[in-house]
């Protein structure tokens, strides 16, 4: 009965109120948040029957007043914790991809729709103990990042999110799990080592191999993120104002190919993964014109900033054959 | 899962903001306690607080704990060499006040604020074991506030001050219809529950069972309260307003005490006079006596009636206590006594006052009946130009000889002593009555107020045939004791309370008012017992509600409560956009036409197939399109095309 509880996928969304993952923006309704008190609660509760005691043995009838405040006080803080987190909206935002071994940022967006403002929320990642505190305001929305460590590559999932709130009096702690549909691209983590040698290009596909002192000036162009800074036109700059960046014919006609196949075989997929990883980035870093050739995938040579995430989502995304 | 939970008060630092709210708690709960401790414990709890204050500009400066243990243990020697003790419910009070500014000194996360916090609400607790007035009442609101508000601030470290006092209002309005259903309902159980310490009934003015030259001149200088008695239809006349409490037979020279007592069932047989009914609101004296305008004629429930009239409750009086009486003014009394009774009231210690006695004995020797002593009496003292004071000079050995023939001054335990003392010397039968005479009738609510100042001592003779017949022999000698009050038989308002003095009339009249105000605090609040409870629940139609019934009444009013508390916090902001209202029901009025807008299809679009089907309304229906893109997605938004989109919709006919 018990491990059908826990394991029936309908028993444990019809005991969390949810069905994982979520779509779309996440409405915290009553159902949804839990409520129990925090030791300082039972601390207050104590304190609270010492102060009945004697306001009952010496018949105090302002202790009696002073207790049932306090007593009411406590029902009501009960009431305001709750709404703390109540009928809050949370949706994933956008998350930038990272390589393995990072952290990956994911954010989310608590909606606060009300007219009041909802301290001191605390938003903490269930598998990994990421946590953050955020404040929503009055009708607006907060932004939690949550830095999830990425130990893989592929598709990180965000997984379960504890919502919690001890506001206003820490006597009473309100939690509500939700778990938005939101995932992060791991690349692989780069190694880092020199690109592949020229002749092994040559035999890889007609590319003639980026040597220094073949940089026949060509043209300018507009600058890109990519560019390294040793190809701006640093003179043009200080005359002009704008980034260029000096074009050479052989960089234009140089095809650098990243092949699966220069990897060395001894390695595991993933270490040769890593290997092109590192790859990507350097050549990309070069400036050249390169291509990306999997077991059963092919990307085009290019470069720039597309190019780089093409061919780093299509090592991330890497499924062995 | 090993980082510190973020929202745990152990894992938070103090800010400024809670140090100074914390301080500033423990100075207004701590204030009244800081009044009544031993001044150099005062000084110190002070500097403790000014150190945590100072500490946090300069974090260095917090103590070590052997400092603070150094500390603690110095105050504690302190407070033993000041009261032998360290036991006990003052030394109990005293220490629970050192200890608030030590445990702020150790404060560091919000876990030792909360228990700062409590030991906050205990220290004002243990105030109201010394007073429960008004005022009191109103420091506690207001030490809660501040409280609140500081630890609201302590769960929301980043939010405006403003904002966590508003949260803090917010959480004690909702507190106050709890703890008024709370107060109400919650079943009262009366009396004490274990043994009071003590010290429980110190300080505590008011009548003893002994009376001894000057004790009753010393508590006439106090306007404490002893009790208010309302009346139902008229205020007797002030010469008739004798209060009356124990009666004192014993004489040992200079003391005179109750001596035996015995119970009786049934009040002294009274005949004719002036019957009235009242109610009385007795402060706590910690004795056994209930105060009633003489003579009772009824007994109280759980009460009695001693032999010498007094009423007598079975329990001491340790909580205000509200009763309801019968008296009869001016009656004659019952002319059977008990011949034991008489032979006390006739006894006089040997070797003292030996003039006095001769001139009972004299009297007695002279007169042929006892009438005639009795008047001979009366009319030495309405003669003898003794006159009356608040500050007697001290007696010696013989103090009714002193009295009557050297100092001629005095109060009027000098009067009553002597005048019994001459009796019993000429043979009658005589006792000590002491209570209280007078009361101020209350302008404002017509509530008779007795205090302390007004206690009195007179006399009592037993006149074969007719009984025991009331003397005042203080009012022979100063008549006007008796109509105008001490106030103004005391010449030269020597040592008379403040306001008793009668300059002052604008000031007795502002106090009128508040103790208007008081009667009903002490009857509604203080008061508020087990009868009281029931009381209430009659109005309710449920008649002897035991406890089991008060549990259920208070069960069912704090779910309905709850409820509306949930209801409020449940409800979601409904307040939807009129430009976004008048467009739904455009929508609405088109649908109920068969032309429903699709999900995917724009204002424009929508519009404009709208208009084609509809050509009669064509142009309305472009323009409210028209109207709704520029309101909802436009850089400006002006009320008249708010205006004319409204009316626009409003007027749309589509038949």
């Amino acid at each position: 009965m018990l491990r059908a509880l826990r394991t029936n996928p309908r028993w444990v969304s019809w005991f969390y109120g949810f069905t994982p993952p979520e779509r779309g923006i996440i409405l915290l309704g009553h159902r949804r948040v839990y409520i129990v008190p925090t030791r300082l609660g039972w601390m207050f509760a104590g304190a609270l029957a010492i102060l009945l005691l004697g306001s009952v043995n010496y018949a105090l009838a302002l202790g009696y007043v002073l207790t049932f405040l306090l007593g009411g006080m406590g029902f009501a803080c009960m009431v305001h914790t709750a709404r703390n987190l109540a009928l809050l909206s949370v949706s994933p935002g956008r998350t930038e991809p990272v390589f393995a071994g990072e952290a990956a940022q994911f954010r989310l967006h608590l909606d606060n729709p009300s007219r009041f403002d909802r301290p001191s929320i605390l938003a903490r990642h269930v598998a990994s103990g990421a946590q953050l505190v955020v404040d929503a305001a009055a009708n607006s929305v907060a932004q939690a990042m949550l830095a999830v460590p990425a130990a893989r590559r592929g598709r990180l999932a965000l997984g379960r999110v504890m919502l919690e709130t001890r506001f206003p009096l820490d006597l009473f702690r309100a939690w509500s799990y939700v778990e938005p549909e939101a995932h992060c691209l791991v690349y692989p983590r780069p190694a880092h080592s020199a690109l592949p040698p020229a002749e092994a290009q040559a035999a890889g596909g007609g590319a003639r191999a980026l040597a220094p002192g073949n940089d026949d000036f060509s043209g300018l162009r507009a600058y890109q993120a990519s560019d390294s800074p040793r190809h701006i036109a640093w003179k043009t700059v200080a005359r002009t104002g704008d980034l260029l960046t000096k074009q050479f014919s052989e960089d234009a006609a140089a095809e650098l190919w990243l092949d699966w196949q220069h990897t060395p075989s001894r390695l595991g997929t993933e270490e040769r993964l890593s290997l092109l990883t590192g790859w990507v980035l350097a050549a990309e870093r070069s400036g050249a014109s390169y291509g990306l050739r999997l077991p059963g995938a092919e990307i085009a040579p290019g470069r720039g900033e597309a190019q780089r995430a093409e061919c780093l989502q299509a090592l991330a995304m890497f499924d062995p054959p | 899962m090993s980082a510190p939970h973020p929202l745990a008060p152990e894992a938070r630092l103090l800010a400024a903001r809670d140090v100074a709210g914390l301080i500033l708690a423990l100075a207004i709960v701590g204030m009244p306690h800081a009044l009544r401790a031993p001044w150099w414990l005062t000084l110190l709890t002070l500097c403790l607080y000014g150190w945590r204050a100072v500490a946090f500009a300069y974090p260095r400066a917090l103590p070590a704990q052997w400092l603070l243990f150094l500390i603690a243990g110095a105050a504690m020697l302190g407070v033993w060499l000041a009261y032998h003790t360290i036991f006990g419910r003052v030394v109990g009070i005293v220490l629970l006040l050192l200890f608030s500014g030590l445990k702020l000194l150790e404060t560091r996360t919000h876990r030792d604020a909360a228990a700062v916090v409590f030991l906050c609400y205990f220290l004002m607790i243990t105030n109201f074991l010394y007073t429960q007035g008004i005022f009191e009442a109103l420091a506690m609101c207001l030490a809660l506030a501040v409280i609140t508000a500081t630890a609201v601030g302590f769960s929301a470290p980043q939010r405006a001050l403003r904002a966590n006092i508003h949260t803090a209002a917010m959480l004690l309005a909702h507190a106050a219809p709890a703890g008024l259903l709370l107060f109400l309902l919650f079943p009262r159980v009366q009396g004490p529950m274990w043994g009071l310490p003590q010290d429980a009934q110190s300080a505590v003015t008011g009548l003893t069972d002994t009376m001894s030259p000057g004790n009753i001149a010393q508590l006439a200088q106090s306007d404490a309260l002893a009790f208010r008695a309302e009346f139902t239809q008229r205020i007797p006349a002030p010469r008739q307003r004798y209060w009356r409490g124990p009666a004192l037979s014993e004489f040992d020279g200079r003391t005179w005490r109750a001596g035996l007592l015995q119970l009786a069932d049934a009040p002294p047989g009274l005949q004719d006079g002036t019957t009235y009914r009242y109610s009385v609101l007795l402060e706590p004296h910690h004795r056994h006596w209930l105060f009633a305008l003489e003579s009772p004629a009824q007994r109280p429930p759980h009460a009695n009636f001693s032999s010498d009239g007094l009423l007598l409750s079975i329990s001491p009086i340790r909580n205000r206590l509200r009763y309801d009486m019968v008296s009869v003014a001016d009656a004659r009394p019952d002319p059977a006594e008990d011949p034991l009774l008489l032979r006390r009231a006739l006894q006089l210690p040997r070797g003292y006052n030996p003039k006095a006695r001769a001139l009972g004995e004299e009297w007695r020797r002279a007169a042929g009946n006892e009438t005639e002593v009795l008047a001979r009496a009366i009319e030495f003292f309405r003669s003898s130009r003794i006159s009356y004071t608040l500050e007697p000079p001290v007696l010696g050995h013989d103090s009714v000889d002193e009295f009557l023939f050297s100092t001629r001054a005095g109060f009027c335990e000098h009067f009553a002593s002597a005048f019994v003392f001459l009796m019993r010397a000429a043979g009658l039968p005589a006792r000590v009555v002491t209570g209280y005479l007078g009361g101020d009738p209350n302008p404002v609510d017509g509530i008779l107020t007795v205090r302390q100042s007004d206690a009195h001592a007179w006399a009592e003779v037993f006149l074969s045939g007719r009984g025991w017949l009331r003397v005042d022999p203080t009012a022979a000698a100063v008549p006007a004791r008796l109509d105008a009050g001490l106030a103004r038989s005391v010449p030269g308002n020597v040592g008379l309370p403040l306001l008793m003095r009668p300059e002052l009339e604008w000031l007795r009249g502002l106090r009128y008012n508040w103790e208007a105000l008081a009667h009903q605090w002490n009857v509604w609040v203080l008061g508020y017992n087990p009868e009281r409870q029931r009381e209430f629940m009659s109005w309710f139609g449920m008649h002897g509600a035991d406890w089991r019934d008060l549990a259920t009444a208070l069960l069912a009013s704090m779910c309905v409560f709850a409820a509306s508390l949930l209801a409020w916090s449940l409800r979601r902001r409904t307040r939807p956009d009129p430009v976004q209202a008048a467009w739904h029901r455009f929508c609405r009025k088109l649908g109920a036409r068969g032309l429903a807008r699709a999900p995917h299809e724009g204002p424009r679009d929508y519009a404009d197939r709208a208009a084609r089907d509809v050509p009669a309304a064509a142009n309305a229906i472009r323009r409210i399109g028209e109207l709704y893109i520029l309101l909802r997605y436009g850089r400006t938004s002006a009320q008249a095309q708010l205006v004319e989109l409204k009316r626009l919709v409003r007027s749309l006919k589509l038949a």
